[in-house]
């Protein structure tokens, strides 16, 4: 067994956060029983939603693909249960910007009857890359961590490009939110055995598998499985218990002190990161047939009256998830699909449970922010970024809708992990204003793109019918030539007939 | 000592002298560089060819700012932001948007009623970025994505089969 390491490259800023997941780890990974009723988005990833391949009173069965993605990046969508679809229409979701999305809603039977699993089971060392990240699409299998990236679109992307590392993701740096430590707890077994496909699909041949130090248990555990695994690619790394130290750019920094460059990716310092969730569940896919149907999910808060961990299937509401955990306490005041510092502040518990539903928080208005007041410039938020920008500087400009600026300060790299927003003595929702910030230089360079192309199309158009005009021009002269040239000759012609038709 | 003085005051003059007399044969002989100035008017402008400033497109009318003193204030798609930053760009009193007989366009698109289309290409004609498609009698379509919401193919259509709808 490899013991964990310590050599770590250093995180700027970054804030040491109150835990605050005790509560929801005292008990086991609680199942959740299947509903009634399943709300399935079809858009539960980035990108474009999945389309629909059964239909309104089709029977499905649990594992069953619902919906298909046509090649575009994407992800399909499984049945978590047995049952009729008895709906394909708008519902209220939980998407982070967004409004009512076309959803397939499941009435279930309560049968929970499952396809034939070990069809889809694959043997993946004898395939290649691409035959496998192909496997991988089919199980609907996308970014547990928050982000719901299809993985095999994310690992098809990483193989173009020279990789030496893959990181798993076990570091939850966000307060509240313990769905992957109980993952490691209970099932580190799976999480390894993921890694080890992935770096079959990646051809890489060092894994580290970054844990966060305030997770004693899930590191013992995962110490455990690895030694029973004995695969020296496969190394353990500590990090420091600091937020943001789970955010993609900044593990890849503390683990391989490698910066990721402004506007890249990891795949350009030559690594993968990958969640721990989404490792266990590629592994469950390859190995189990078991295609991606339910998760692990926080409930937690000071609202709620037994947090605990859950594991339910996908489309189950939040309003059944908060039963299960004993309903809202007196001090329930908002509920934040997510986690404290990235999450959103929802109005309605009438949500489906998503494949980016990590965490779901019922707070106490303690919690609210404060009122807010002016700028005072004292420069606690630059010392906090985690990318080095000047939050303070930022704001300002995004104050004055200065679009150079904001790009110069390199608004764009922001990741908009909120701690300034928390260090903030004047309780500016610094975030906030970037995000609508971001949403305007990307319309405005829209626009411009837009105004560029129709500024060529009329040059060229014009250039088309200056030319048009010229041939047309250069024929007529051509034409006026010939007659001139011609004309005389003939009309003495047609005098010579007519003079000859009279002489006979 | 006096030769020094002499001889050092005379080349200095006539080293003035001569590039006093280059500047002002290259003043007189080269053309104003007005180019660069109108394609920077013109980066300003916001491209929509409507020609609701009574120039047949937005270069146009740019040309006419720099080369014809045009007032700068004739462009509603711009907006009065457009004036102000004209204003900056060429140092003159930034005006108030003159709004007469012109409206707004607010990303809007122009949608041909297909069925109804005769296939006249009167509309083909007038669209200034070639983003309708089409031929003699034969239906005609506009590309939305090229649209520039101008409104200048409405007015040509002998059946009314054009109608502009929010491109979002």
């Amino acid at each position: 067994m490899s013991a964990p390491t310590f050599d770590l490259g250093k995180l700027h800023g970054g804030l040491r956060l109150e835990g605050r997941k005790a509560a929801s780890t005292a008990l086991e990974v609680q199942v959740l029983p299947v509903p009634s009723q399943l709300i399935l988005p079809l858009t539960q990833h980035v990108g474009d939603q999945a389309n629909p391949i059964v239909g309104i009173g089709e029977k499905v069965l649990k594992g069953q693909m619902i919906a298909k993605t046509d090649g575009s990046l994407s992800a399909p969508l499984h049945a978590p249960s047995s049952g009729q679809v008895v709906a394909i229409e708008r519902w209220p979701v939980s998407r982070r910007y967004g409004e009512p999305a076309p959803c397939i809603v499941i009435e279930c039977d309560g049968e929970d009857n499952a396809v034939d699993l070990s069809a889809s089971i694959v043997d993946y060392k004898p395939l290649s890359p691409d035959e496998l990240l192909a496997q991988i699409l089919r199980g609907g299998i996308v970014g547990l961590g928050g982000a719901v990236f299809p993985t095999a679109q994310k690992l098809m992307q990483a193989i173009t490009a020279p990789l030496e590392y893959l990181i798993l993701n076990g570091v939850e740096c966000e307060p509240y939110i313990s769905c992957d430590d109980m993952l490691m707890r209970e099932h580190a077994d799976d999480v390894l055995q993921g890694a080890l496909i992935l770096m079959h699909a990646l051809q890489v041949d060092k894994c580290y598998v970054a844990i966060e130090s305030d997770k004693p248990e899930a590191l013992s555990k995962m110490s455990e499985a690895l030694s029973v695994i004995d695969d020296a690619r496969l190394v353990l790394k500590l990090v420091p218990t600091i937020y943001p130290s789970g955010g993609e750019d900044q593990l890849v920094q503390l683990v391989t002190n490698r910066e990721v460059p402004s506007g890249g990716l990891p795949t350009d310092v030559a690594c993968v990161v990958q969640n721990v969730g989404t490792s266990a569940a590629i592994y469950r896919w390859i190995n189990h047939g078991k295609p991606l149907i339910s998760r692990i999910t926080t409930i937690s808060g000071d609202g709620i009256a037994q947090p605990m961990n859950v594991s339910a299937p996908f489309g189950t509401t939040i309003a059944d998830i908060v039963k299960f955990a004993g309903g809202y306490t007196d001090r329930a005041d908002q509920l934040i699909i997510g986690g404290q510092m990235t999450g959103k502040s929802v109005t309605t518990d009438d949500v489906p449970l998503v494949k980016a539903t990590n965490s779901i928080l019922v707070l106490s208005e303690l919690h609210a922010p404060g009122e807010e007041l002016p700028c005072i410039r004292c420069g606690e938020c630059a010392a906090v970024c985690p990318i080095q920008l000047q939050p303070q500087q930022l704001f300002w400009y995004a104050c004055a809708d200065n679009e150079k600026q904001l790009r110069e300060h390199g608004l764009i790299d922001c990741i908009e992990c909120g701690c300034c927003d928390l260090v903030c003595p004047s309780h500016i929702p610094l975030t906030a204003d970037f995000r609508t910030a971001k949403g305007r230089i990307r319309e405005l360079a829209d626009e411009k793109a837009r105004a560029e192309r129709a500024r060529a199309r009329f040059e060229s158009r014009n250039e088309r019918l200056e030319m048009e005009k010229q041939n047309r021009d250069d024929e007529l002269q051509s034409q006026k030539q010939a007659v001139k040239k011609t004309g005389p000759q003939a009309i003495q012609d047609i005098l010579d007939r007519t003079n000859k038709d009279k002489e006979d | 000592m006096f030769s020094t003085v002499l001889i050092a005051v005379s080349i200095i003059t006539g080293i003035a002298l001569v590039a006093g007399l280059l500047l002002g044969y290259a003043d007189r002989q080269l053309p104003a560089n007005s180019d660069s100035l109108v394609a920077s008017v013109n980066d300003l402008l916001p491209q929509t060819q409507c020609a609701q400033c009574g120039y047949p497109g937005c270069k146009p009318y740019a040309k006419a700012i720099i080369e014809s003193d045009e007032a700068i204030n004739l462009c509603p798609p711009g907006g009065q932001e457009t004036v102000d930053k004209l204003a900056t760009l060429l140092g003159r009193e930034s005006l108030k948007l003159l709004e007469e007989n012109s409206m707004p366009m607010n990303q809007s698109v122009a949608v041909i009623e297909e069925n109804l289309c005769i296939g006249c290409t009167h509309c083909r004609d007038a669209c200034p970025v070639d983003a309708i498609v089409g031929a003699h009698q034969m239906m005609h379509t506009i590309i939305a994505a090229e649209c520039t919401g101008c409104e200048l193919c409405i007015a040509p259509c002998p059946v009314d089969c054009i109608s502009m709808v929010s491109a979002a």
